[in-house]
């Protein structure tokens, strides 16, 4: 009999009319949301960044731009260079994460976020003033330290710079006077090295 | 003052108050709540009349309009639930307000005349196709002693003015200068002039056991609701009247993925609207028909009348977005066999039943009646069942072999 294949499909549409509907009310409502997801954000860490340009040296595309100028800082401290300009053009990225991975100091993180919708190409650029201003919530992809501890950049506080490395790093420490720990009294014992 | 306006309870208040005088007052008997010296003298009556009729119509019509438009938005609700999605939700709470931004929309854009259009046929066609399914309220009892007009020919009236619809959208496909236009405009003619005759033959079994036309006297007939005395003469209405509206699953008439949007492709703007609304409210005045012939119309306990007329119309309106939820779309040959093997024979199957129920039983009797309900549910499901087995709507895919020389050589 045909009818009861047609009765089927309206029980069908009444199943989905009782239960909730699976619609996420988006700007007030969130998924969950994995820590490894790559967002359109980076995290940037300037006091972890020796200005070594791995990053841009590994990137497939060539969107990252580094400029830099002799500071007469320490080499062996990393501060040798100072940044003037560190560009990422996401309207180009394709968040292959390659630039984290190639980072020596963990100064580069995939960010979280990804509410990076602009009105002109020329917005979607990265540059280094807003990624030493924006809130440090790092994805954990390719960072094992940050998936170790179970950091969830949804939910989590900003990861400070020290915090962010695979290990302790000494040498940072008694680098910019004036900063929280600056005056070594959290300092590691011994020198680990990499 | 004979008229079919005498029985309407608000027709006589307002009347009264206009034009109560001692010359009428037959009209307006002095006990009457209304009574009081009138407004106007005597010999005036006549503008009364106008008055308190004009009165009525705009009252009427104004709160279908309304009616028709938030229907718009339940009917947009309750598919997206039955979608297992929200709905419009984001104007005003719940998105109540959707309807209106829905109009502010329609009236704000540019109304577009195609080069290639008869200019006169093109902007006469949403008209035509709005006045009938108002037209329809005219017959249709809301409430106790509350109708516009108490017409004897109640029924056959609706029957008649809603086919007017057909050739509203025949002009409209037909002047649009389109060729989409033009396939959806025939589409309805072959469709609704099909579609016509199980609808008309469905209501005969209702008339016969009435034993009249008016809708007034309809209801009022209903000792129980003729939905249970009446199974199949009501699934071949429901099914029947779906595609006179062109809803889903028989909506090839603006099939938006064959013919883009049929017959009003080229229609922008309020022209587009009154499309729209005319489709939204023949929903709504073929539930309060269906509610009238098949649920006794407003009759039910406690609640007011008008209450219960609406409560039911909303609830053959549910049944009609849920059926537009659930089924997809035919096709035209199997559209066109599904009205003339299934519902033609399934509507006389039904008369045939009737009337000899009819004429052997006593129907003022309600043991009687309950005991055809009996009869006539075992018939509406074996009718069913029987055709559905034996009849084959469209034809089955065919094996097509198609002999390809090199292909074979090769092999």
């Amino acid at each position: 009999m045909y009818g009861l294949g047609i009765l089927n499909g309206f029980l069908v549409t009444m199943k989905n009319f009782i239960k909730k509907p699976v619609t996420i009310q988006y700007p007030e409502e969130r998924n969950p949301q994995h820590p490894r997801f790559r967002g359109e954000e980076f995290v940037w860490y300037e006091d972890r960044c020796t200005a070594c340009a791995s990053c841009a040296k590994y990137c497939p595309l060539g969107i990252i731009k580094i400029v830099t100028h002799p500071s007469g800082g320490k080499l062996p401290e990393g501060d040798a260079y100072a940044i003037d300009v560190f560009d990422i053009d996401i309207g180009r990225c394709m968040f292959c994460g390659l630039c984290v991975e190639a980072c020596p100091y963990d100064a580069l993180f995939m960010g979280s976020g990804f509410e990076e919708s602009k009105y002109k190409r020329a917005d979607l650029v990265i540059h280094a003033d807003r990624l030493r201003a924006a809130e440090k919530h790092p994805s954990t992809w390719f960072r094992p330290q940050l998936e170790g501890r179970g950091y969830d950049p949804q939910s989590d506080a900003p990861v400070p710079w020290k915090e962010a490395g695979r290990e302790s790093w000494p040498h940072h420490l008694p680098q910019r006077p004036g900063e929280p720990g600056a005056d070594g009294a959290d300092a590691p014992s011994s020198p680990a090295g990499h | 003052m004979p008229s079919p306006l005498e029985g309407n309870a608000l027709f006589r208040g307002i009347y009264c108050w206009l034009a109560a005088n001692k010359g009428n007052a037959l009209q307006c008997p002095p006990d009457g709540p209304a009574f009081k010296d009138g407004w106007l003298p005597l010999g005036w009556e006549w503008l009364a009349y106008t008055i308190a009729a004009l009165a009525i119509v705009m009252l009427v019509v104004n709160a279908f309009m309304v009616l028709a438009t938030i229907y718009t938005y339940v009917e947009r609700r309750l598919l997206g639930r039955f979608q297992s999605r929200l709905g419009p939700n984001r104007a005003g709470p719940f998105g109540l307000l959707q309807p209106i931004a829905d109009a502010i929309k329609l009236l704000a854009k540019e109304d577009l005349v195609p080069a290639g259009a008869d200019r006169w046929v093109f902007n006469l066609a949403p008209v035509v196709m709005v006045v009938p399914v108002i037209l329809v309220l005219a017959v249709l009892p809301f409430g106790r002693h509350s109708f516009v007009a108490d017409v004897n020919i109640g029924i056959l009236y609706v029957v008649a003015v809603t086919s007017i619809s057909t050739l509203a959208m025949f002009m409209a496909g037909f002047s649009s200068g389109n060729r989409y236009a033009m396939f959806g405009g025939m589409r309805a003619v072959a469709q609704l002039i099909s579609y016509e005759i199980p609808v008309v033959l469905s209501i005969v079994g209702v008339l016969l056991l009435a034993g009249s036309l008016s809708l007034v006297s309809i209801v009022e007939a209903q000792r129980i609701p003729y939905i249970l005395l009446q199974p199949l003469g009501f699934f071949v209405f429901m099914a029947g009247s779906s595609a006179e509206m062109n809803r889903s699953p028989f909506d090839l008439v603006e099939a938006e993925s064959e013919i883009v949007s049929g017959y009003h492709t080229e229609y922008s703007g309020m022209k587009f609207g009154v499309f729209q609304l005319a489709e939204f409210g023949a929903v709504l005045t073929t539930s309060g028909i269906m509610a009238t012939l098949f649920l006794k119309g407003w009759e039910g306990p406690v609640l007011p009348s008008h209450l219960w007329f609406l409560i039911k119309v909303f609830l053959f309106a549910f049944l009609f977005i849920w059926v537009r939820a659930t089924l997809p779309r035919l096709r035209l040959d199997q559209v066109m066999a599904f009205a003339w093997k299934f519902l033609l024979p399934l509507s006389l199957i039904n008369i045939f039943i009737t009337a000899i129920e009819v004429l052997a039983l006593d129907t003022t009797k309600l043991a009687n009646l309950w005991l055809m309900a009996g009869i006539n549910m075992a018939v509406a499901v074996l009718g069913i069942a029987a055709f559905s087995r034996f009849v084959r709507l469209g034809g089955k895919p065919r094996d097509i072999t198609i002999e390809i020389p090199m292909a074979s050589e090769a092999r």
